[in-house]
């Protein structure tokens, strides 16, 4: 029964594994290699508008193979990466970014944290303290009671 | 200083449960799925199409001093013909529509139009979807909100229909007040 549910386990794990590889099978590779390499790179960066958890390279909808197709027009016409995340920002916003700019809003997604972290820490340490002097107390009382040499 | 600590996990639990009432009842009337376009403020992208029926436009054709609502639509889109009676009232009542046909083809979109019924003022037809990019359209329906300069100033994704216009048309209404005032 044991060894059952086991094979069961490691059965669905695996079918859970493969249901992950989901990115679109490109027909035509780009002109050159460092072509191809910055594309899958881009595509794996840049986020699709339509379906929102997924990416360009993984995501099959409409909008998402036309912002593939104009990526491979920019990278054959020559422009950097940093002008190709500009060209899709100014039309579809920060959010197609994975990798937002740190700043304005996004800004709190990286002090939230540290704000957050510093609340708990001086939390604890207050908690601590005050643990510490009760026992301290605790302990005063004992050695009088009566036979606390036992 | 320790009936302060006592309360902070009350308080914490205040904040997250006002943050989370916020986010989930007070924005429900706006689908999360929704991005704000990056266009809003900015003008209409210049363009030069063809219209449907195959007359050369381009952007002053669009931008004629007149508020305009640009409905982008296609044949292969089933929310476009839900909302299809409801922006012919909105046509019917005097609002400009001119109609934004995304990556479709000449014959279903006219086809489309035979069934359907036509009040658009004219159709801008954009088979690539390159204008469509331009705008930032990510799918279809998506319905934009220009004033009389032809600056983009609301986006709707999906659906218009008589409780989203509700939420549009003050800002319609402002905006034709505003576009009267400038020509007198």
């Amino acid at each position: 029964m044991k060894v059952k549910t086991l094979i069961f386990m490691i059965f669905t794990s695996i079918l859970l594994i493969a249901s992950k590889s989901n990115a679109v099978v490109e027909l035509e590779p780009l002109s050159t290699e460092l072509l191809q390499k910055r594309y899958s790179s881009l595509i794996e960066e840049l986020r699709c508008p339509k379906c929102q958890n997924q990416n360009l390279a993984g995501s099959d909808s409409m909008i998402a193979q036309d912002l593939r197709r104009e990526v491979r027009i920019m990278l054959e016409a020559g422009r950097s990466d940093r002008e190709i995340k500009d060209f899709l920002v100014a039309r579809y916003g920060d959010f197609v970014l994975y990798n937002p700019p740190m700043s304005g809003i996004t800004l709190w997604v990286w002090v939230a944290p540290v704000l957050l972290l510093g609340l708990g820490v001086g939390v604890a340490v207050l908690v601590i303290r005050n643990a510490t002097a009760n026992i301290d107390d605790e302990e005063v009382i004992d050695e009088d009671r009566p036979g606390a040499e036992l | 200083m320790n009936k302060i600590m006592l309360y902070m996990p009350l308080v914490l639990f205040a904040v997250l449960a006002a943050f989370f009432f916020y986010a989930l009842e007070v924005r429900k009337e706006r689908p999360s799925d929704e991005l704000v376009s990056a266009l809003i403020d900015q003008p209409f992208p210049v363009f030069q199409s063809d219209s449907l029926s195959g007359e050369p436009l381009e952007i002053s054709d669009l931008v004629n001093g007149q508020v305009t609502l640009v409905n982008v639509w296609a044949s292969w889109c089933p929310s476009c013909v839900y909302e299809h009676p409801f922006l012919a009232g909105l046509a019917d009542e005097g609002v400009r529509i001119v109609g934004l046909n995304y990556k479709d083809t000449s014959t279903n979109a006219n086809d489309w139009l035979d069934r359907f019924g036509d009040f658009y003022e004219f159709h801008i037809f954009d088979p690539s979807g390159r204008l469509g990019l331009d705008l930032g359209v990510y799918g279809a329906p998506e319905t934009y909100l220009l004033d009389a300069e032809g600056i983009i100033r609301h986006k709707r994704v999906g659906v218009v229909d008589e409780r989203v216009w509700r939420q549009i048309e003050p800002l319609y209404q402002d905006l034709v007040a505003e576009a009267g005032t400038d020509e007198s």
